[in-house]
């Protein structure tokens, strides 16, 4: 036995996409190098394509009815357990946001804590939206009248490039906690931290398909999620320079995807329920009332 | 038994129409700055009711320019006297309320029984309602302060024209808007009284403002970049236009668009009812209603009782002039959608459905399609793809709820749905799975103030009425 402490050799994480519970590469066997704020390479990542996004699409596609249909309290506690679960992970996710966004560990874990607190702020959401953005509605006549709010459908989001985990989450959380299924194109530049929450994610018990997570170019994969027929909102936060949103917003007219268009935000701030409501449609039921 | 009614007209004499009107900017009419005019028929008649000016683009910069102006002022008035205007502007219009309602007539071809029942007293309780939100918005649940947008380019449709345009400028002003509205280039009359109401209620000139005009109007207002909202009702080809002309900009965009609604009948309703429902639900307004129940889904066990005594039932619709107190359907809008959905009912032939109308005599001037019914339809077919517009049902049968809601959301649309059955727990079942923004269980085409009207998926996107329509006029 040697006294001497031996270097050992570190094992590197094979960064994946995920979708419809699955961590495939990407089918087109492209990746791209990620680099932390100092140019130092870290990862491979995978570099998504078309039919990454169209695979991802069928996964939420398919996992909407089982979602938007489990009572919002198991939403709750799935979202809640996520929590959970990054709470166990800190660490790491602290050492992947200090490297992919050049903060200190001090700041890093901060962001990290952050992040977490908003998984629990969404996660009390579930059940109470709906009480919420919903009403009883007093009509004129003798009808009962109640609208209450239900999830668009699948929703693409094209993740904050800067704030790579707090408003990614900030992005995300908002779309599944009301019931919709997500395809996430996480931050260009600093997708790692997104890849890693996908293993928090599958460890939580979501349903495969709800939250599917690309890396990738936003501009080779944002148009065809923008475009596509099967896709019902889209997200624009991270889709940067204004000329690329028009665009992206010109593909989703048509099908007349609700669009939530780019704007400054402190994702450090009380995110209010601007999000929560920005993928909801009312849906108002009439009967009559009689004897 | 056929019933023989002695005519029973509403008079003419309470309305007044002018040879010609101008555009209502800035507080006065004035005429187009190019000129230009277009004139105004009666579709059950096609007689000439009034020539009114076409807006071109010099217009809609000096409306814009106008809502602007006034937008400072009154955006800053105390809530509380926004809404006095508005409760004003309510109960002018139920003092002119008979007057409207024969206006309506004439111009947009629809029965006195409906736009003296349904659209004005709808109309007036609308405004009645915004007028109360007007100083409460910050109880309305967006905050303490909530702002208002700005100049807000409304464009709205000709089958229920007062009524959109109340749907449009009611919660506008209340939220401390100004509006520039373009109403529908086959019903601008209804429009222009309105201009007079505002008048006489002392609105401030410049919070509305009116252009007459046709879809280049339309084009050029949502266009202009002094708007901060676009509020538009019509059709999903327009909506989609005019997404794509405000993409990229701050303006913010509610779309009220088509539909092709399923009305649901399962074999435990009551037939009576049921029948009265599917009626109503398709040949109101002549079918020209974006949440018409233009698909019927009826159980297959009960099919034929259903067929039967709907038939029977459509024997009886009386069609003929608006203006007749015992009409049930009045005249189709115009000559194109005429021709619109005649060439969808022939396409409904063509492709294999059966096609049933009841012996029907229609008047020899104007337009007129008598209610159809076309049985034997596949999903497959345009007739049960495709928004007509106007009083054709096709008919389709299911034999399971799955089935039934399956083939309710196989449509782009999700705008409404209706569904009869006497089983409570089926008709909450149903309205949790039908992908559709206004679910009417056991009735059909009702409307509130109150109640949130809009649409899923391509039926668009947005909310008018109760408190979930303020939103569309908000910063928020």
């Amino acid at each position: 036995m040697s006294d001497a402490k031996s270097e050992r050799l570190s094992v590197f994480k094979t960064y994946k996409l995920f979708f419809g519970g699955k961590f495939p590469r990407s089918e087109s066997g492209r990746v791209y190098e990620v680099a932390d704020a100092k140019g130092k390479w870290l990862a491979n990542a995978p570099l998504a394509s078309r039919k990454d996004a169209r695979d991802a699409v069928v996964a939420a596609r398919k996992a909407f009815a089982g979602w938007s249909g489990a009572t919002a309290y198991n939403r709750g506690q799935i979202l809640y357990r996520i929590a959970e679960m990054l709470e166990g992970r800190r660490e790491q996710f602290a050492r992947e946001v200090a490297d992919a966004e050049g903060l200190s560990r001090a700041k890093a874990a901060a962001v990290v804590d952050a992040t977490i607190d908003r998984w629990v702020w969404y996660a009390g959401w579930t059940d109470k939206i709906g009480q919420i953005a919903g009403a009883a509605n007093p009509v004129a006549g003798p009808y009962f009248n109640l609208s209450t709010p239900e999830p668009t459908g699948v929703v693409a989001v094209l993740a904050p490039q800067e704030s790579s985990f707090l408003g990614l989450v900030s992005v995300l959380a908002p779309v599944i906690a009301t019931g919709n299924t997500a395809v996430v194109i996480a931050s260009e530049r600093a997708p790692l931290p997104a890849l890693s929450l996908a293993e928090v994610l599958a460890t939580s018990d979501l349903p495969a398909g709800v939250v599917n997570i690309l890396s990738g170019k936003a501009a080779e994969i944002g148009p065809h999620l923008a475009a596509h027929q099967d896709v019902n909102a889209i997200d624009l936060t991270g889709a940067g320079a204004s000329q690329t949103a028009k665009e992206l917003e010109i593909a989703a007219t048509g099908n007349l995807k609700r669009v939530l268009r780019p704007q400054p935000v402190d994702w450090a701030a009380d995110p209010g329920t601007e999000r929560l409501l920005a993928f909801l449609e009312t849906k108002t039921v009439w009967h009559p009332i009689g004897v | 038994m056929a019933f023989a009614y002695a005519p029973a007209p509403e008079s003419r004499a309470v309305v007044d129409i002018a040879p010609s009107y101008g555009l209502f900017i800035d507080g006065e009419f004035r005429e187009a700055a190019g000129g230009k005019v277009f004139k105004s028929i009666s579709p059950s008649s096609e007689e000439v009711l009034s020539e009114v000016a076409h807006a071109g683009g010099d217009d809609v910069d000096a409306a814009v320019k106008a809502a602007r102006t006034a937008y400072s002022s009154w955006s800053a008035l105390p809530g509380a006297e926004r809404g006095k205007y508005l409760f004003r502007i309510a109960r002018i219009i139920q003092e002119r309320s008979r007057e409207l309602a024969v206006l309506e007539s004439l111009d947009n071809g629809k029965p006195i029984r409906e736009s003296r029942d349904t659209d004005l007293p709808l109309v007036a309780a609308h405004f009645f309602y915004y007028a109360g939100w007007a100083d409460k918005l910050s109880y309305a649940g967006w905050g303490p302060d909530p702002r208002p947008l700005g100049v807000a380019g409304q464009v709205i449709p000709w089958n229920f024209p007062l009524l959109m345009l109340a749907w449009k400028v009611a919660p506008a002003l209340a939220c401390g808007n100004t509006v520039v509205l373009k109403p529908a280039e086959t019903t601008p009359l209804s429009a222009l009284f309105f201009a007079d109401i505002c008048r006489q209620a002392g609105l401030p000139k410049g919070v509305v403002n009116i252009l007459t005009g046709d879809g280049s109007t339309g084009a050029e207002l949502v266009a202009h970049p002094g708007i901060d909202k676009v509020a538009f009702t019509g059709s999903t080809e327009v909506g989609k236009a005019i997404a794509r002309t405000v993409a990229g900009t701050d303006k913010k965009l509610t779309l009220e668009l088509g539909g092709k609604a399923a009305n649901i009948v399962f074999d435990d309703a009551p037939v009576d009812q049921a029948v009265e429902g599917i009626v109503n639900g398709i040949f109101f307004n002549q079918g020209h209603v974006c949440c018409a129940g233009s698909r019927l889904l009826v159980q297959e066990s009960v099919a034929d009782e259903v067929l039967d005594s709907l038939k029977r039932r459509m024997a009886t619709l009386r069609v003929g002039d608006p203006l007749d107190k015992n009409t049930d359907i009045g005249a189709i809008n115009s000559a194109e959608q005429l021709a619109r959905i005649t060439a969808l009912a022939d396409s409904g032939e063509a492709e294999g459905a059966e096609r049933w109308a009841p012996a029907c005599e229609l008047p020899s001037t104007g337009f007129w399609f008598a209610p159809t019914l076309f049985t034997g339809v596949t999903q497959a077919h345009r007739i049960a793809r495709e928004e007509i517009f106007g009083p054709v049902l096709s008919v389709l049968t299911f034999r399971t709820p799955a089935e039934a809601v399956e083939k309710a959301n196989n449509t782009p649309y999700g705008l409404s749905a209706g569904i009869w059955t006497e089983k409570g727990s089926r008709i909450l079942w149903m309205a949790d799975k039908l992908r559709a923004g206004v679910v009417w269980a056991n009735t059909f085409n009702k409307f509130d103030p109150t109640s949130p009207f809009g649409g899923f998926k391509e039926s668009g996107f947005g909310r008018e009425g109760g408190r979930h329509g303020l939103e569309a006029y908000l910063n928020v």
